[in-house]
């Protein structure tokens, strides 16, 4: 009786479904601290945390996306879109508005609109025209990808350079430290894991990805919901978008390449199942912070060139899915 | 005349972890018999099968073949000996053909390339052993589930099957189509197979079977000839009670008010201007083979399909577009699919009993803590019996996967409640229980639509029976009008005007 009890605890507490991407991250710390003396510096750990923050914040969006079934591959072309747009919206206001906070809210608002409008497009083709989601995301992030490419005329579109330093703050600046992205993202991280885990629609995500028919048979508008998923996908690119510009102050078509796999990536590493009915945001979050503490570990060692980034990125992917699936059945 | 084979266990004990399910069984299957296993549900019916095709293994006990024992490492290897299980949900690629399926991982081959005109002529003379029409190269979703369950047996027999152990073959056959099985059941027991099925319907066992062996807990409690027992001594065998009284007597009376008025119901493709009316408190049973449009009339109506017609709930005019307006104008439909549609098996009760009024429990965030009333609720109400509150609804059996849902409908509190198939794959002692659900509820006042491929079921609790044939309602009976020949008449287009003027 006695060993069937310890067997029984212990399979909760060395749960590898739960605890293996915690552990994954502690054993990246420890490694990262061993071989670097910077690793844990403030400087350090608020630059990696900033850095996650873009496909963190889209990453959130994507595990309901994932979780309700679906699937989005036009996150990152989205981005750079959004992020052109924007630039391109100040720089044309700015001879009449002048550089300034009014200015950068119209720029805000023009990602907010822009990704609302790009996830309610995605939503309508799969839920109303019954495209399969990954056709869908696959021809708009073909779409926007090329619309970037066209604004900028092939080259790299350039916000005006009194608003850059309007708008850096966003990106450089916060309170007590910490910087608005890792901000942010920390307050869509905790929404998304509370509405996931508590609210009806988190409830309604999980049962459409699971069964969508058995969703229809319960009253469940299943149409809606997924709807709902790209919509608030799109509205969490424009929000990352609007901490990005800051940064760099422009767009060009390589911004925001392969966005869309390592917000994917991280979602699975977290252990959202990638056909739907069970996801967790906790976990995309330490997704999103394995895959760039490896990237940082890296640039931050000799031993390992830098450029394998995506090769031990790859590993930890792969090594996470096997760690979490199931057990295969008998017979 | 092909060799044929004994298949027998010999003090057969199965366990899984600490549970031990079978208890020193004893079973033989003789060539050209029909052994029938009967038992409630979680009687370890299923565990028996699966030992004797190789899908499990005994703990204790021997599986002998002609005499000499066999240990299967697997299904495969027990297939190549011979024995061959028939799952209950059709182990069929439906994109794929009928020629396709049977061949399925023996393709035949010629040089590099598949020999298609081979398989063809198999597949034909197999089909035509079995007396089935099907064209070989019909894709499998187009054909009907009878056709499928010969397509079944078709590719057991290309196996060359000696032993054929089918679970519930006839469940989710029409009275009609099952005729059709046995017919080849009976063939194939004239060519020495040997056979073992489980049914839950006491009628047919009684008629096709030869030998009988009863299980409850995991134990033998009885098993001879046939000849032995009526349905009566099986039932009460199998629950170790008596259950002549399936269907409880009518407690409240049949109130006279219309509660729901349909008029003109129309759902493209399966129904037809159907109308009719349900009282107060009354038990309408809806009846008619399947494919008659039974079940889409009711999706149509609760807005599950898209629908044209009048209804009128408690004398008020209502549009229905969705189940959510269903809902809320009081009428709820309970599928006839538990597993695809009612329950998301790898969830937990909690979250499948409020799956449909989940904003009853939830204030900006999910109310767990009423959740779980709710569910305790539940369990005591529907005497739902899970090995924990936590288990995932898959691993429940059939009939507490039924109790569960049915709470799960009755937590939105509809007035109007239609239940497709109340008990289809159900022991007898559950759905005793699911009866008297029914009846409590229809003697609160709720009106209670029951559709049913059970003649007997329909008969034994409803009010009054509409009849459906192809889209339309052919006939209603009621009171002592409401027998299985009237019924059957009305379904299947036979002169039933005449007799009901007589």
């Amino acid at each position: 009786m006695a060993t069937a009890n310890a067997k029984k605890k212990s399979s909760i507490f060395f749960d590898l479904k739960v605890m293996g991407p915690i552990l994954a991250l502690v054993v990246l710390v420890i490694v990262g601290a061993a071989l670097n003396g910077n690793f844990l510096s403030a400087g350090n750990i608020s630059n990696v945390l900033s850095r996650s923050a873009f496909i963190g914040i889209i990453a959130v969006g994507m595990t309901f996306v994932i979780t309700a079934g679906g699937l989005d591959l036009s996150v990152g072309s989205m981005a750079a879109f959004i992020a052109g747009l924007m630039i391109l919206v100040m720089n044309g206001l700015l001879p009449s508005m002048g550089p300034g906070w009014p200015l950068v809210m119209v720029g805000m608002l023009t990602a907010i609109v822009a990704g609302t409008t790009a996830g309610f497009i995605n939503g309508f083709l799969i839920t109303n025209m019954r495209i399969e989601a990954f056709i869908v995301t696959l021809g708009t992030m073909g779409i926007y990808r090329s619309l970037v490419t066209w604004l900028a005329d092939g080259g790299t579109l350039s916000l005006d350079f009194g608003m850059r330093s309007v708008i850096r703050p966003i990106y450089f600046d916060g309170i007590l430290g910490i910087s608005w992205p890792i901000i942010v993202f920390a307050i869509v991280a905790i929404t998304g894991e509370l509405v996931m885990r508590r609210a009806a629609f988190g409830r309604h995500v999980a049962a459409v990805g699971s069964n969508d028919q058995v969703a229809r048979y319960s009253s469940v508008n299943v149409n809606r919901v997924r709807m709902m998923t790209y919509v608030f996908l799109g509205i969490l690119v424009g929000i990352a978008t609007i901490m990005y510009v800051p940064r760099l102050g422009s767009a060009s078509s390589s911004t925001g390449v392969l966005w869309e796999l390592e917000a994917i990536a991280a979602v699975i590493i977290g252990g959202t199942m990638l056909k739907g009915g069970f996801g967790r945001v906790w976990g995309t979050v330490i997704g999103v912070l394995i895959l760039s503490l490896i990237g940082n570990i890296l640039n931050l060692t000799d031993g390992v060139s830098p450029y394998l980034n995506g090769a031990v990125q790859g590993v930890i992917i792969i090594l996470a899915v096997i760690l979490q699936r199931d057990k295969k059945a008998e017979g | 005349m092909t060799e044929t084979l004994a298949l027998t266990l010999t003090k057969i004990c199965r366990s899984f972890g600490p549970v031990q399910v079978l208890h020193d069984v004893d079973i033989t299957l003789i060539p050209g018999e029909v052994h029938a296993l009967i038992g409630e549900n979680g009687a370890g019916k299923s565990t028996t099968m699966k030992i004797m095709s190789g899908y499990l293994s005994p703990t204790e006990g021997t599986v002998t073949l002609n005499g000499a024992p066999v240990s299967f490492a697997n299904s495969q290897a027990a297939e190549a000996q011979g024995v061959v299980l028939i799952h209950q949900e059709f182990n069929l690629a439906d994109q794929l053909s009928v020629e396709q399926n049977i061949f399925l991982g023996h393709e035949k081959r010629r040089g590099l390339f598949l020999d298609k005109t081979t398989m063809q002529a198999e597949t034909r003379a197999l089909l035509q052993r079995l007396n089935c029409q099907v064209d070989p190269s019909a894709r499998v979703r187009d054909i009907a589930n009878a056709d499928k369950q010969m397509v079944e047996i078709a590719k057991a027999l290309s196996r060359n099957a000696k032993v054929l152990i089918m679970d519930e073959p006839t469940a989710v056959l029409t009275e009609r189509e099952a005729e059709v099985l046995f017919e080849q059941v009976e063939r194939l027991k004239a060519e020495g197979v040997a056979i073992l099925f489980t049914s839950h319907k006491l009628d047919e066992v009684k008629r096709i079977a030869d030998q009988i062996t009863i299980l409850r807990d995991g134990h033998m409690v009885s098993h001879g000839p046939a000849s032995n027992y009526d349905e009566d001594q099986m039932a009460e065998a199998m629950v170790g009670r008596d259950v002549s009284s399936l269907y409880p007597v009518r407690a409240g009376s049949v109130g006279t008010e219309a509660a729901l008025e349909v008029t003109g119901l129309s759902v493209p493709g399966f129904a037809q201007d159907v109308s009719f009316t349900l009282n107060k408190g009354e038990i309408l049973g809806i009846s008619g083979l399947i494919g008659s449009g039974r079940t889409e009339m009711m999706e149509g109506l609760v807005g599950l399909r898209s629908a044209t017609g009048k209804v009128r709930i408690n004398g008020a005019p209502v549009t229905i577009k969705s189940p959510r307006q269903a809902q809320a104008a009081g009428l709820c439909y309970l599928t006839e699919d538990r597993k695809s549609r009612g329950l998301l098996l790898n969830k937990g009760m909690r979250e499948n009993l409020t799956l449909q009024c989940l904003p009853d429990f939830t204030n900006w965030l999910v109310d767990q803590k009423s959740e779980e009333k709710a569910l305790t609720k539940a369990i005591e109400d529907f005497d739902i019996r899970a090995p924990t509150r936590h288990v995932a609804v898959g691993n429940l059996s059939g009939g507490n996967q039924q109790k569960l849902l049915i709470a799960k409908v009755m937590l939105a509190d509809p007035n109007i409640v239609i239940i497709d198939e109340p008990t289809r794959g159900i022991d007898i002692g559950t759905k005793q229980q699911i009866y008297e659900f029914i009846h409590a509820l229809s003697a609160q006042g709720k009106s209670i639509i029951v559709i049913s491929s059970e003649m007997q079921e329909v008969i034994g609790l409803a009010d009054r029976t509409l009849v459906m044939r192809t889209g339309r309602i052919a006939g209603e009976v009621s009171g002592a009008d409401m027998t299985e020949d009237k019924i059957v008449r009305l379904a299947m287009g036979l002169d039933a005007q005449k007799e009901e003027t007589v």
